[in-house]
């Protein structure tokens, strides 16, 4: 008999972690959407301004969005300076979080590799490695051999269908466990007096003479000296209400996790010309996932032959996993714009603000934007970090476009 | 061989004749085929098969099905698989396997066995083979309509199976069904998925149970796609447990599921027994294993008045004791005995009994199985009355029969079942024919008690080992840590306490989570709801998922018509997209550099030629076909005269280019145009897009004829000679045909459409023909070109070629973010045109800034070969980071024509810094470039005429 099995659990999460407050009639801030982002923002107005007369309004239960549905990769290796910084911010903030948090994240830098896999492939690989070096990220470019030595079952035969040609590398790269970093977070802001209020759902935003007033709900009107909005794709809906658009498509995003296997993937293997990733999670299982579904949609689910094609993608890369099962599948919603960047920012509505767009780049992203976005709550005025990402950008044509150059997606 | 001392001297439904051998974690034993690896192992009395995955306790066979949360196994032969159940592994001769207390391991050779897929319409769906399904997939067949049944056991038959005797009805009802045209029955196939628009997934087991006996000629397992119009799920019920302590030692087993092994597979799962429950259902439990000569010590019965089960089993000698609950057990590893108190308004009152048991059955009710129901987006309801969620409405066209929906009864199962099947069929146009199959079961006449909704027994001490989902092993103290924590959301508590996330998804203990959960939170479990149901409902193989779609056939590889004869001569081949090209053709051991270099010095001074049918190529026809690619380009289409071609460049909405190539026009109504390689589909699906959403006014038509045309490009100072050679009907100077006209021709005696255009600089055709005579035409030329040196070249030397002459391939030297006048090719930006797809972005204040990245090209010091995609800095030292990168190098090579190397740039203010000294970090180095403009070889343009 096998003795029980190393790393097939997670460390405990704390004895205590948030109350179920009811909603007060007044907060000075609101931030509509207690995921992962809404969160990390609370923790850091509490943290970094001492802004703690806060509500963050859910509509479900907390992090039940997107944070519960990522494959939890976290990388900085972006191309364009503007992504790099504020991804970069985000990965030294994942680098201390844990011990900020006091909370076991499950932080893991195991590396994060892009497969590179035609020849176009490897010259944009080479130059977001180049550009990461200036930009102080760490970023390697590796030969098939190489990128073996750092995942031994990487099928790196020439004779593949569309042979591995070698990969970028960020060392410092890895993957959390994110329901224990959105727990932290909205434990530390808890904590700090912050009200968390559940199946609370926005149905207005009250504009009075260019400015925001407050928030109707589901629970009632709330009246806010500033609102922060952080509900990804229904931003679009939340715009709406406050009268203005957002230039936003969401689509679903399917991911899946196998049975817990013993360890035979040591790091992230991210692949976008076949159209998988790829990391074995803490217990042992691996998680997945592909390129979005085509169509537009609200709902958290997907089609199946996205997943078929994931998974035949998934063994032209790893061979032995044909006989790993795959246990559970299901969808997300990632909210695109048209440089695929994000939108994160002043809104057209005073004391309004904007946080949404962050496509498949939200989870690594989490404590970067709770930073900037807490910031430019607090002062009215974007951090230089988040500068780049306004919404005006699609007026004056000033994008930062990650689509072709990075032409890496999540 | 070990014995079976479990094994029954008759009945069941193995094969006694059939003996295979079998080892389990290095033990030799012996079954018999129609056993499961469980009920094999329990017949050799071998209850206990792994530890549990957190506390490292004893757990043993808790069930008889796809259910189990405990004998997970890892098969080590005839190959390796992680994380079966033992209750679904079909027992083989030459199995090996172990039992696994958390992580399967995967094999480390690859899988030899096959996969595929099938994909089937029917009228009728029906899940599950159970009475309800049988009854339904009956009455739907006899309507004409036809059926799809599938199951995934070897037989029909359901929980029949599991009984004592199973109605004749049923072998016959799937005789009738596999004899009957229009109706297929699919056995060992699970329905796993359920998808919109009434499409679901199913994977069938063909050849697994046969272990090393498996024909390598067919697939081991199949991914079925069904598609149908109506669905009928008699998916059954999974019964459950109660959370007591020590309620997971081995020997605590589902009532139902060992009334299973000793009808099924007539195995005894022990030899002195308890039943512990809350309703009449383990009544039937007990009596078979006591008439199987199991001893039933006692039945525990949590309602204070049992009713005529009870009754009957008093009759039958066994000892009931109402009002009572299981309050522990002991023995290690295996249960030894069994203690039991008076239970009064969920308190324990009175003394403690133990009786010496080895096996403890449980039931705690039984849950439908609505997971393909909730998948398919339907909505459940807590029924109190059950004390289970139910379905209750959903918009796909799906019904659920039997068991399923909370119909326990099999008179009731038959009844529903032919109802919903009549329905079902009558929903998809077909109406009765023939009489419904008979469905009479005898009613009980017995007086039945409603079922008792006991979630936990209290103490003795404490909730520490009672124990909930046994595969994650967690307990009501945990699960009562996660309420103390503040979480109130059944979707916290799960995540908190990892109750049902592991390898059964929480099958058997879902709800009872969730009736815990109510408890410690003094709210109803109608409030707390459900977790989401997803696919798939168990697990399915990467393996089957991925199917054929691997290797070579993972994704198409196009070759053009003269593939072959670039194999023959040594092409070394590039993949772009999906296409392979010939990259370049080394000759006696040249090396690539040698290769290219000779390649393009033939093309620069003598002839050389190359195979160019990979561009896309759409035809647009119409007689506004004009107006929609003055839309879609950013230069003026419409004005193209026929006969000649025009260059054009087609951006995004955000004014980026998007591609290039050329357009031809044919006929006043009709142009050909041609596309990068890699961007054909997306280009016919931009102009598709606009056509049909933005633009149906326009009477324009688009086809792609990519692959019915064959292009060679002839390239050189030499190549009229060549040309006028083979097409002795064509003037071919320069005043006749000049450079962007097209001619028909004939060529070698092939019809021919010959463009003057060129990617090179130099004179150039490029010769269309029908593919079929692509090689003819080639070695025509290759013949008539060999006096002058005809050299066949690939695309590396195609992008030297381009490259000197400055010429930008989208995709390399544009990145999405790069208009034309980037690229300084304002002049084939329009402005005259009202509009076209791009210019108001063009209009933007940054896309109009001076600043802008701009295509250029750059010298290197000492004859350096830069690094494709290495950046751009202004100084001769690295200030510390972040770096300010001035652009990036999109092309780099080794020129013979410029007798050095040279790269193409994007560069910020690129135009205005010719001339000026620019650094390129290269490793720890910093390699000096000059920047100049952007055409290096023949800037006057001398050449193109020959």
């Amino acid at each position: 008999m096998s003795p029980r099995t190393p790393g097939a659990q997670l460390p405990e999460h704390p004895d205590w972690l948030w109350r179920t407050p009811d909603p007060r009639r007044s907060y000075d801030v609101v931030i509509v959407g207690g995921g992962g982002h809404g969160l990390a923002t609370a923790h850091y107005l509490a943290r970094n301004h001492g802004i703690t007369d806060v509500a963050v309004l859910e509509r479900g239960w907390l992090a039940g969005g997107n944070m519960a549905r990522n494959t939890t990769i976290i990388r900085s290796n972006y191309l364009w300076d503007e992504s790099a910084g504020i991804y970069e911010h985000a990965l030294r903030l994942w680098e201390g979080l844990e011990e900020e948090l006091d909370y076991p994240l499950l932080f893991s830098q195991r590396g994060v590799l892009n497969l590179a896999h035609s020849l176009q492939d490897v010259r944009d690989s080479v130059r977001r490695v180049e550009a990461n070096r200036l930009n102080a990220v760490d970023a390697q470019w590796l030969d098939p051999r190489q990128v073996k030595e750092v995942c031994p079952i990487v099928n790196i035969s020439p004779d593949a269908r569309y042979p591995v040609m070698g990969a970028t590398y960020q060392p410092r790269a890895g993957i959390a466990k994110h329901d224990h970093v959105a727990w932290g977070l909205a434990r530390s802001a808890d904590a700090a007096g912050i009200d968390l209020i559940q199946n609370c759902e926005v149905t207005g935003i009250d504009v009075t003479g260019g400015r925001v007033t407050g928030v109707r709900t589901s629970l009632g009107p709330i009246a806010a000296g500033k609102v922060a909005l952080c509900a990804a794709g229904h931003s679009s809906v939340l715009a709406a209400m406050a009268g203005f658009e957002l230039p936003l498509q969401s689509h679903p995003l399917q991911a899946l996790v196998s049975e817990l296997l013993e360890p035979v993937h040591p790091t992230v293997v991210m692949s976008n010309a076949v159209h998988v990733y790829v990391s074995q999670a803490h217990k042992g299982e691996l998680v997945m996932g592909a390129g979005v579904d085509a169509y537009t949609a609200y709902t958290q689910r997907g089609a199946f032959h996205v997943i078929e094609r994931q998974m035949a993608a998934a063994l032209e890369l790893f061979p032995v996993f044909a006989r790993a099962h795959v246990l559970r599948t299901w969808g997300g919603i990632v909210d695109v714009t048209p440089d695929a960047s994000p939108i994160t920012g002043l809104a057209p509505v005073d004391q309004l603000y904007l946080n949404c767009g962050w496509g498949t780049g939200g989870f690594k992203a989490t404590p970067g934007v709770g930073w900037v976005y807490a910031h430019t709550i607090a002062h009215d005025d974007p951090h230089p970090l988040a500068r780049p990402f306004c919404l005006d950008r699609f007026t004056t044509g000033a994008l930062v476009d990650e689509h072709g150059a990075a032409a890496v997606a999540h | 061989m070990t014995p079976q001392p479990f094994r029954l001297p008759d009945g069941g439904r193995i094969s006694r004749g059939a003996p295979l051998a079998f080892r389990f974690d290095g033990v030799a034993y012996q079954g018999y085929r129609g056993d499961t690896l469980a009920s094999a192992l329990l017949a050799a009395g071998v209850h206990q098969t792994s530890t549990s995955v957190r506390l490292g306790r004893p757990r043993g066979i808790f069930t008889a099905g796809v259910e189990e949360p405990n004998a997970i196994v890892q098969i080590e032969a005839p190959f390796p698989e992680p994380m079966l159940p033992a209750t679904t592994v079909e027992l083989y001769d030459g199995l090996v396997a172990g039992g696994l207390p958390g992580q399967g391991r995967l094999a480390t050779e690859p899988d030899p066995a096959r996969y595929d897929a099938r994909y089937a319409h029917c009228d009728v769906l029906v899940v599950g083979a159970g009475p309800a399904g049988l009854a339904a997939a009956a009455a739907a067949a006899r309507t004409g309509a036809r059926v799809i049944l599938a199951d995934d056991q070897p037989e029909p038959g359901g929980s029949l199976l599991g009984t004592a005797e199973i109605p004749d009805w049923a072998a016959e009802t799937g005789s009738e069904l596999d004899a009957a045209s229009e109706a297929r029955v699919l056995r060992r196939t699970m329905v796993f998925g359920y998808y919109d628009d009434n499409y679901l997934l199913a994977a069938e087991r063909r050849t697994n149970h046969l272990g090393s006996q498996a024909p390598s000629r067919l697939s081991r397992e199949r991914i079925w796609h069904i598609r149908a119009r109506q669905v009928v799920l008699a998916t059954g019920a999974h019964e459950r447990s109660v959370a007591f302590a020590g309620n997971d030692r081995p020997g605590v087993m589902l009532a139902a599921a060992a009334r299973t092994y000793v009808n099924r597979y007539a195995v005894a799962p022990g030899r002195r027994a308890v039943v512990f429950t809350t309703g009449d259902s383990a009544y039937c439990a007990a009596l078979d294993l006591a008439a199987a000569g199991v001893d039933v010590a006692a039945v525990v019965d949590a309602r204070p008045e049992p009713g005529g089960a009870a009754e009957r089993a008093a009759r039958a000698g066994i000892e009931v004791l109402a009002g009572h609950a299981v309050t522990g057990t002991s023995g290690e590893p295996r249960v030894a005995s069994v203690a039991v108190r008076a239970l009064c308004a969920a308190e324990l009152t009175g003394p403690a009994r133990e009786f010496a048991a080895d096996l403890l059955l449980v039931s705690g009710g039984w849950n439908p199985v609505a997971h393909l129901f909730s998948q398919a987006g339907g909505q459940l309801r807590y029924d109190a009355g059950l004390g289970a969620f139910v379905p209750d409405g959903c918009r796909q066209a799906v019904r659920v029969a039997g068991a399923a929906r909370g119909v326990f009864d099999l008179p009731g199962c038959l009844a529903d079942g032919a109802e919903a099947g009549r329905r079902a069929a009558e929903d998809a146009g077909f109406t009765a024919a023939r009489p419904l199959p008979p469905t009479s079961a005898a009613g009980s006449a017995e007086r039945s008690a409603p079922s008792a909704h006991l979630w936990v027994v209290p103490g003795p001490d404490g909730f520490g080992t009672h124990f909930v989902d046994l595969q994650r092993d967690v307990t009501v103290a945990d699960l009562a840590r996660a309420t103390g924590a503040g979480l109130r959301s059944v979707e916290h508590l799960k995540r908190y306490t990892t109750a049902g996330t592991a390898h059964d998804q929480g099958k058997t203990s879902g709800v009872l989570t969730s009736g815990v959960i109510a408890q410690l939170l003094g709210v109803e479990v109608a409030e707390l709801g459900t977790t989401t149901f997803r696919p798939p409902y168990t697990p399915v193989s990467f393996a089957a998922l991925a199917g054929r779609n691997r290797g070579v056939l993972h994704d198409p590889v196009r070759v053009t018509a003269l593939h072959d004869w670039h194999l023959a001569h040594g092409a070394r081949f590039e993949n772009v997209g999906q296409w392979h090209r010939p990259w370049y053709y080394p000759r006696d051991g040249e090396d690539m550099a040698a290769a290219v270099a000779r390649e393009c010095r033939a093309a620069r001074e003598g002839v050389a030629f190359m195979d160019a049918s990979t561009l896309g190529k759409i035809d647009v026809q119409g007689p506004d076909a004009g107006d929609f690619l003055d839309r879609l380009y950013t230069n003026m289409i419409s004005t193209l005269r026929v006969g000649m071609i025009r260059y054009g460049v087609m951006c995004r909405a955000d004014g980026m280019v998007f591609d290039d190539g050329t357009v031809i026009r044919l006929a006043e109504d009709r142009f050909l145009l041609t596309t990068t390689t890699g961007n054909a589909a997306a280009v016919l699906d931009w102009m598709e897009e606009w056509l049909q959403t933005e633009w149906p006014d326009l009477r324009a038509h688009c086809t792609s004829v990519t692959e019915q045309w064959a292009t060679v490009a002839l390239v050189g100072p030499r190549s009229r000679e060549v040309l006028a050679g083979l097409a002795p009907q064509l003037a071919v100077d320069a005043c006749s045909f000049p450079f962007m006209a097209w001619r028909e021709t004939a060529v070698a005696g092939i019809p021919a459409r010959v463009c003057r255009i060129s990617f090179s600089g130099e004179l150039a055709y490029e010769i269309n023909v029908l593919p079929w005579y692509a090689t003819a035409l080639w070695e025509a030329l290759y013949e008539a070109g060999r006096p002058l040196g005809i050299t066949p070249y690939g695309t590396e030397t195609m992008h030297v070629l381009r490259a000197e002459k400055g010429y930008p391939i989208v995709g390399q030297d544009t990145d999405g973010t790069v208009t034309p006048q980037d690229l300084g090719m304002g002049w084939v930006v329009s402005k005259k045109k009202r509009d076209f797809i791009g210019k108001r972005s063009h209009l933007r204040a940054d896309t109009g800034r001076a600043d802008r990245k701009q295509l250029v090209a750059l010298l290197p010091q000492d004859d350096v070969l830069l690094p494709e995609g290495a950046q751009l800095v202004a100084g001769d030292r690295l200030a510390d980071p972040p770096v300010p990168m001035l652009g990036h190098i999109t092309s780099s090579y080794r020129s013979v024509a410029l007798g050095r190397t040279f790269a193409l740039a994007l560069v910020r203010s690129g135009r205005e810094r010719v001339g000026e000294r620019l650094y390129v970090p290269v490793g720890e180095e910093l390699i000096p470039v000059t920047v100049t403009g952007p055409v290096l070889y023949d800037p006057e343009g001398a050449r193109r005429d020959g």
